[in-house]
């Protein structure tokens, strides 16, 4: 449905987006995950046309959106960073310029406005001027807006970043439905949870490049990892600790065990661990184990060994809200 | 037809959000009323008549440069000219949909004057049929003068200082106070190359009778001075705006 090849976008000699090339399925929710600064925004404007790249191509719904970037347009919802709704105008009215703009006539324009306000919880707020709206409700009305036209690919800059958390449950819960309904969606963000729980796809952005791409379980493998398995039982740490440790790590060779202060005993090892032979050791002994669960590296702690960005530099951002 | 309903509604906006907003309008009537009083005490034997060209001028002048100038700076800097620049249609339908609004208010702005001399003189003999397209095309060369700041400045008092910056020099050039034969020499290339000279001498020529030149070549270059400066705005529109 999209497909980037090798942009890059230079301003003056400093380059923001190096030669990044990626393809964006139809129906999936495509994200680029990455710091400020990293290049997400300036590879967003050059897919909507608002910036010219310095090299690469790009299209969208098969139109190339340098060359035909009207036709690209219509199919094409978008969502910016920071609201650029008219403030002077009510909630209402902004909609029905926004479906003006794409040539909807007067009654298609006020139905789909009604619609959009409800859909997003704002049919109160549709006679309030835009500029007394929050900032949540700002972010959604911004949304609806680029949804007038049921645009077939959404282009999301960072939809949750400085909102509240209701308003970004409802947003994350909007974004999942319109992928039910067929929309092909690229979105942006420098929340890790967010890119685990939205996207089909991720691309880890850094310096203007992609470091990595896949689907989250696909990122996980890319990394090497030891298998760490975590077991709690009806003993207590004393009790696992005296002998049961150094019989495991002899009955079970090539593994680490250690007991936590928690009470629950960790196993790792290079390779997977298989449960039944553990399991019988316990029961042998006459332990209950009552959870034996895989840890797995977060998609944070992917994150930081394929970027070399400490999760510290996501997470301030986040503080900040996320303003350049 | 898609295109038409985003150019009208981007016109209806405008004017119901900028020039149809009182300060706005009292501004349009204001400012040229007190042109026209202020020229009225300054030479009270003067006949409205002769005067009634420049106040024209001037009202459609001012009432365009800046309004255009500082609406899209004031949009730009909200961010909401973005949408207009993301809207499926061309540029030069979104570039003339704003400048519509403008010289719409220019147009209104010029009958100010106009209505004001209705009361003490006899307009009769005024040929209405050259001074409504000369004053549209004044409107039209203001607007896109002011398009052409907008692109240049980054904020809205920059858009400002820039309009004054343009407009003073151009009230005294365009042989509106002094006709162009009293101006220096080598000031006078300079005036020909002011659309606001043609459409002076237009209205002379409507009101009183005393054109320099031919108007059918005032139209044709006032015609051709907007589409240049149309063509000029779009390319520099293009060129800074789609970085
Ligand atoms: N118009 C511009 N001129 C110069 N540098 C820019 C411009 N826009 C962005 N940059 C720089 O390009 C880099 C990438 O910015 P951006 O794409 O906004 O990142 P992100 O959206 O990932 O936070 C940043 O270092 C930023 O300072
Ligand atoms: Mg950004």
């Amino acid at each position: 449905m999209v497909k980037v090849t090798s942009l890059t976008k230079k301003y003056g000699d400093f380059t923001a987006v190096n030669d990044i090339s990626f393809e964006i399925r139809k129906g999936e929710i495509f994200g680029f995950l990455g710091p400020n600064g990293a290049g997400k925004t300036s590879t967003i404007n050059m897919m909507i046309g608002l910036s010219r790249p310095t090299a690469g191509e790009i299209t969208v719904g098969g139109i190339d959106v340098k060359e035909q970037i009207k036709r690209a347009r219509a199919i094409m919802g978008i969502v910016p960073d920071e609201s650029n709704l008219y403030n002077e105008m009510d909630g209402f009215e902004n909609l029905c310029f926004c479906a003006a703009l794409y040539g909807m006539r007067k009654q298609e324009r006020e139905a789909k406005a009604r619609l959009l306000l409800e859909r997003f919880g704002l049919k109160g707020a549709g006679k309030r001027p835009f500029k007394a709206y929050s900032k949540g409700m700002r972010r959604k009305l911004t949304i609806a807006a680029a949804l007038i036209h049921s645009p077939q690919v959404l282009f999301l800059d960072e939809p949750t970043t400085g909102i509240d958390v209701e308003s970004s449950r409802q947003i994350r819960e909007m974004i999942m439905g319109l992928k039910r309904q067929g929309v092909t969606i690229f979105l942006t963000t420098h929340y890790i949870e967010e890119a685990e729980r939205l996207c089909d796809r991720v691309a880890f952005i850094a310096d203007g490049q992609i470091v990595a791409s896949g689907t989250v379980p696909e990122l996980m493998e890319s990394v090497a990892h030891d298998h760490t398995i975590r077991f709690v039982t009806d003993r207590n740490a004393e009790d696992l600790a005296s002998e049961l440790v150094a019989e495991l790590q002899a009955g079970f060779a090539g593994s680490k065990v250690e007991v936590r202060v928690d009470h629950s005993l960790v196993m790792v090892s290079e390779r997977r661990i298989p449960l039944l032979p553990v399991m019988e050791f316990f029961h042998d002994r006459g332990i209950n184990v009552y959870e034996a669960r895989e840890l797995r590296p977060s998609l944070e702690d992917v994150f930081v060994e394929l970027t070399g960005i400490e999760s510290s530099v996501l997470k301030k951002d986040k503080e900040r809200g996320g303003r350049r | 037809m898609k295109s038409w309903i985003a150019f009208w509604n981007i016109l209806k906006k405008d004017v119901k959000n900028y020039y149809l907003k009182p300060p706005n309008i009292s501004w349009g009537i204001i400012f040229p009323l007190s042109w026209t009083l202020m020229q009225l005490i300054r030479s009270p034997g003067g006949s409205i008549l002769t005067l009634l060209p420049g106040l024209i001028s001037m009202s459609v002048l001012f009432g365009t440069t800046s309004m255009l100038a500082v609406t899209i700076t004031f949009e730009r800097s909200g961010r909401s000219f973005e949408r207009l620049m993301l809207a499926p249609i061309s540029l030069s339908i979104m570039v003339l949909a704003k400048i519509a609004g403008t010289v719409l208010f220019g147009i209104f702005n010029a009958f100010v004057p106009v209505i004001f001399a209705a009361f003490f003189i006899d307009l009769r003999a005024v040929s209405w049929a050259v001074v409504i397209p000369a004053v549209l095309l004044i409107a039209l060369t203001s607007a896109l003068l002011g398009l052409l700041i907008a692109v240049s400045a980054e904020q809205v008092f920059e858009a400002q200082t820039f309009s004054n910056f343009f407009r003073f020099p151009m009230l005294f050039l365009c042989g509106l106070f002094i006709p162009l034969s009293d101006l220096p020499v080598f000031l006078r290339p300079i005036s020909y190359c002011l659309p606001l000279t043609y459409g002076t001498d237009l209205l002379n020529g409507a009101i009183t009778g005393a054109n320099v030149l031919p108007p059918l070549l005032s139209f044709g270059l006032l015609l051709l001075f907007a589409a240049a400066l149309f063509l000029i705005s779009r390319h520099n529109i293009n060129r800074k705006w789609i970085m």
